[in-house]
């Protein structure tokens, strides 16, 4: 997703169907060898003083900008788990495989992860297309997933802990924000694929519910870069503000052109879900500045976990790197398993998911909550503005974590969504 | 009324960016008949050379302006040296050339992102063209759209003053319409081969300076506009310099006006659908001039 040059999403729509077919074929060329072999060979292995964790990332391929950072973050976690002494008194072993921004290949390598090195616990994926070639795997050899980006919710696999943000905690949010700001005429700017679609489906069903007016909604091609009719129709349209889902190289001319019809964060302001500190650097502040953002982590949130987190990692990485929310998902997800393993006193799948209910940690976002039934995360939603720095500071956020909901159950307004 | 003269400004203005990243391509593709893939790249050279020069230029404006020569020579002379070094033997193979120059710009592409970094880099575009002119009514015009069109518009007038009235542009001329007869006649027609697509070439270059206004810079932008500047030099007619300019100006209008009322991807399948059908009424585009390899 950084760089623009392809983000997750991008690459979601893109490889929707690839990934879909990914899923297929992970399970159908692998289940002759493996049936025979599957429970005993897939025995995670804890006999010796250090247990295998795997880390599963594109390190190479388009994705890679991306998903190395939350790599580095994951190794970042393992590394000051292993100086506090591990754990249950075993030191973290990381097994790094590289799924190579490549569906299938993400599969191979969890279960190469699984089988061969017998990891107790996995942490990794960006894309929502590896995510749903690596699930049938984790099911069927019945072990953990830690997935530490924001999606599009309506997913809740049993081997699965999602440790980003579901749409309850993003989006919705910020519709609240919006509200309570008088910004109640809206116009949906999206990318041309199943997130921006899915997504303006619940805003306007949300829209409908709480009296707000959507009175505009346009898409353009993934890496469009032609945006000077949708600028205007948005001028022409009366609008209060801008709901963008556009993921990519679109982004950049889109603010571009933005900036240059006369729109500024004042007269208009532009609410972005896809733009986090990484893309600012690559959009520019100068088209950036003033705008609104949605996440549950900025670099600039408050607090000592937080401090702590961006010195280690500036430290451990290179001082001009910025941290973002999906980095700090990630990095918090390996202390959530450390604490359910803890709790549950084992290593073992069946009781760690046990003792998952009603962990927390105080995280760099502030204090994170795992729900056990939905293995999500209490998140606190954060609305922040781009600075002339390039980091987004925040200026509202929801005052305390949101229960997730990935399947939008505690919304009447959302009953008629799919 | 203001939202058709909005509109109507929008579609020109789309239609000088479609001529700039086309107009490099009326010299190779459609004067000397080159399929060169790698065009999109030159202009992507064009957009990281007024990146670099933003970097050691602190003004954005001087340095817009610096940049605009020197991506012209410094995009030119890379497609001098790839016309030297392999196109120039792949003359008599046209779609041996779309393969290699295809190959070339993959290359290229690569070589960016190892040079500049995988993600989008950013140029600031100087105060005065981010911009707009209020020209009442509520119609208003954007600096750097406008700094585009006169862009665009310039660089056809200086080609067609250098086709027309040099002995350089007489010699382009004479070996695109019977390169034999140049020959005999004493013109070295290699030499005019190499010219020529260092001027295409440059061109493009100056293309990517323009869009570093517009759009991303990043190692695959040449791909976003390479279709489109080969649709503009087929419609137009391959070896016309007029067909270009007026399907460039007509497809943005075209675009702009179906944009509005539709949605950008309807819009695009429509702009297709109507360059198909045109090219079946007419499949040698709207003008056309005999050439030595796609008569």
């Amino acid at each position: 997703m950084s760089g623009l040059s392809i983000s997750r999403r991008g690459l979601l729509a893109g490889m929707s169907a690839v990934g879909a077919s990914a899923a297929l074929s992970a399970c159908g060329a692998k289940t002759g060898d493996s049936s025979s072999t599957d429970a005993a060979g897939a025995k995670a292995d804890t006999s010796g003083s250090t247990v295998k964790v795997g880390l599963l990332n594109s390190l190479s391929g388009t994705m890679a900008i991306s998903e190395v950072t939350v790599h580095n973050a994951l190794l970042l976690a393992v590394k000051e788990i292993n100086a506090a002494g591990g754990v249950l008194g075993k030191k973290l072993n990381p097994i790094s495989q590289d799924g190579a921004s490549d569906w299938p290949t993400f599969a191979e390598k969890a279960e190469a992860l699984i089988k061969d090195d017998k990891v107790v616990a996995t942490f990794g994926c960006w894309t929502s297309s590896s995510r749903k070639a690596v699930k049938p795997v984790f099911e069927r050899y019945k072990s953990l997933l830690f997935y530490p980006v924001q999606y599009e919710g309506l997913e809740q696999s049993p081997y699965i802990f999602y440790t980003g943000a579901t749409t309850n905690q993003q989006i919705i949010p910020a519709l609240d924000y919006l509200k309570k700001q008088g910004l109640t005429k809206l116009y949906l700017v999206g990318s041309d694929y199943v997130f921006p679609r899915t997504a303006n489906k619940e805003i306007q069903a949300y829209a409908k519910a709480k009296g707000m007016t959507v009175v505009g909604e346009d898409y353009a091609p993934l890496g469009s870069t032609e945006f000077s009719t949708i600028v205007n129709k948005v001028k022409d349209s009366g609008a209060d503000a801008v709901f963008n889902t556009l993921n990519g190289d679109s982004n950049v001319a889109f603010f571009k052109e933005y900036k240059s019809s006369g729109m500024t964060a004042k007269s208009m302001p532009v609410l972005s879900v896809s733009i986090a500190e990484e893309e600012v650097k690559s959009i520019g502040t100068q088209y950036l500045e003033g705008q609104l953002t949605a996440w549950n982590y900025y670099q600039t949130t408050p607090g000592a976990a937080n401090t702590k987190f961006v010195a280690a990692y500036q430290a451990a990485y290179g001082k001009d790197k910025p941290t973002s929310d999906p980095m700090e998902a990630a990095y918090v997800s390996v202390y959530l398993w450390k604490e359910m393993v803890e709790k549950a006193g084992s290593f073992d799948v069946a009781k760690v998911k046990a003792a998952s209910d009603g962990i927390t940690f105080a995280a760099p976002e502030g204090e994170v909550t795992v729900d056990g039934a939905s293995q999500h995360v209490y998140k606190t939603a954060r609305i922040g503005k781009v600075g002339a720095d390039g980091l987004i500071t925040e200026v509202w956020n929801s005052g305390k974590p949101i229960k997730p909901d990935p399947f939008l159950k505690g919304y009447d307004w959302a009953s008629g969504l799919s | 009324m203001t939202v058709i003269l909005n509109q109507s400004f929008t579609g020109i203005s789309i239609g000088a960016v479609l001529l700039l990243i086309a107009l490099g391509l009326t010299l190779t593709f459609g004067q000397m008949g080159v399929i060169n893939m790698a065009h999109g790249e030159f202009i992507m050279t064009g957009a990281y050379t007024t990146y670099v020069l933003q970097k050691s230029i602190s003004s954005a404006g001087i340095s817009l302006l610096v940049a605009l020569p020197v991506a012209f020579v410094v995009a030119g002379l890379m497609g001098a040296l790839l016309e030297w070094l392999l196109i120039r033997r792949l003359y008599t193979r046209p779609l041996d050339t779309l393969l290699v120059t295809w190959g070339v710009s993959l290359m290229l592409q690569q070589l960016a992102r190892d040079i500049f970094g995988a993600p989008n880099v950013q140029t600031h575009a100087p105060d005065l063209l981010t911009g707009n002119i209020s020209v009442g009514g509520g119609i208003t015009l954007a600096n750097s759209r406008l700094f585009i069109l006169g862009l665009a518009l310039l660089s056809v007038l200086a080609l067609t003053l250098i086709l027309r009235t040099t002995p350089l542009g007489r010699r382009i001329r004479a070996v695109v319409q019977n390169r034999d007869l140049a020959e005999v006649s004493g013109i070295a027609t290699g030499q005019v081969d190499r010219i020529t697509f260092f001027i295409g070439s440059g061109l493009a270059g100056v293309a990517g300076v323009a869009l570093t206004l517009v759009g991303p810079i990043g190692p695959t932008m040449g791909t976003n506009y390479i279709v489109d500047a080969f649709l503009v030099v087929v419609v137009g007619g391959i070896g016309q310099l007029k067909g270009s300019v007026i399907t460039a100006f007509a497809l943005g209008v075209l675009q702009s006006v179906l944009e509005y009322s539709t949605t950008v991807s309807v819009a695009k399948v429509m702009v297709l659908v109507a360059i198909v059908a045109f090219l079946q009424w007419r499949p040698q585009g709207l003008y056309t001039l005999r050439t030595r390899s796609l008569a």
